[in-house]
């Protein structure tokens, strides 16, 4: 597919889907579907092992840190001094210094908070990360981020989980535009049109979990959202033509038959 | 002769040790694989490198945290 390639914090993938690992029936359900999406960058939570039982397997057995990018999240973090520690001890575990950065702001909504993300980003930033910090899809708050230096922006297209799809378009072409770093769709996709449609609008990549771990069928679902990615992408990079209210014929209008 | 016993948090959660136990041997007890892992005592992350050169202390905060499925 042409040299297009997904440059990020100095790497390039292939794919531009981002999968989440979590709400899977199991850790061969999971590197299935990883496996399915063709994502080359998996997100991962951060948590406290399971001291009295010893004989767990551990998500990275399925899924190669060698062969992806693993991306661990702030997930669940309200403040930027949990978010920072997360961050600190994820990059000691082994996997670099990417961090998918979310602090949130509320429990209903997830939305994440503006103010502690960025005073998080600021010191994550200092000590090497690389930041790619969700956020909400405000053209100032992402401006912020990128012109602090992080890696890229993430701004949500729905609440998390929520499946609603790209809720403000217009506000993702605005961040799109001014953008400097990629710009990452995080959280909303329900289906496989809705990544399209992020990637039609220009953004670099899409990051999901609940639209393929919660489908009836992930698998099949893991599927689709590669080729959706892809032919947003495509789509995206031909230019498609003006929308316009009135019919434009597709066949010759002189030859007819009298 | 019995060690003298001492209690850290472990995970949020008290645990007894023996006196003068390395990090090391801590997570050797709980079977935990070092490159699966990672662990701070009172709020610092303690690198790999130095699990064996850390003795724990009484009322010592320990988290040691791994990778689960997540988004």
């Amino acid at each position: 597919m042409y040299d297009d390639y997904f440059e990020l914090a100095g790497r390039s993938f292939r794919s531009r889907l981002i999968v989440g690992t979590g709400k899977y029936r199991d850790f061969a359900q999971t590197r299935a579907a990883v496996q399915e999406s063709g994502a080359e960058i998996v997100t991962v939570a951060v948590r406290r092992v399971n001291i009295t039982d010893h004989n767990k397997e551990n998500l990275l057995d399925y899924i190669d840190g060698e062969k992806y990018t693993i991306l661990p999240n702030t997930a669940g973090c309200y403040t930027a001094e949990e978010a920072i520690r997360t961050c600190r001890l994820a990059r000691d575990a082994g996997v670099g210094d990417l961090v998918k950065l979310e602090v949130i702001g509320d429990p209903k909504t997830l939305f994440p908070d503006v103010a502690a993300t960025i005073e998080a980003a600021r010191t994550l930033i200092k000590e090497g990360f690389k930041v790619l910090p969700y956020i909400t899809d405000d053209p100032v708050a992402c401006l912020r981020l990128e012109e602090m230096g992080c890696a890229a922006v993430m701004p949500l297209a729905a609440p998390i989980g929520s499946g609603l799809g790209i809720r403000n378009p217009y506000n993702l072409r605005i961040i799109v535009e001014q953008a400097k770093v990629p710009v990452i769709v995080d959280a909303g996709v329900g289906t496989a049109s809705d990544a399209a449609e992020a990637l039609e609008l220009g953004c670099d990549a899409v990051l999901m979990n609940t639209a393929i771990a919660g489908a009836e069928d992930p698998l099949v679902m893991a599927r689709a959202m590669k080729l959706a990615v892809e032919a947003g992408r495509l789509a995206y990079l031909a230019g498609r033509i003006e929308p316009k209210l009135y019919a434009t014929a597709s066949s010759p209008l002189g030859g007819m038959i009298r | 002769m019995t060690a003298r016993k001492i209690t850290i948090e472990l995970n949020g959660e008290p645990f007894a040790i023996d006196a003068g136990v390395r990090l090391s041997d801590l997570i050797e007890r709980l079977q935990l694989r070092p490159s699966r892992i990672a662990v701070e005592v009172n709020r610092s992350v303690v690198p790999k490198a130095q699990y064996s050169s850390v003795s724990l202390k009484q009322s010592d905060k320990v988290e040691i945290v791994n990778f689960v499925g997540g988004g």
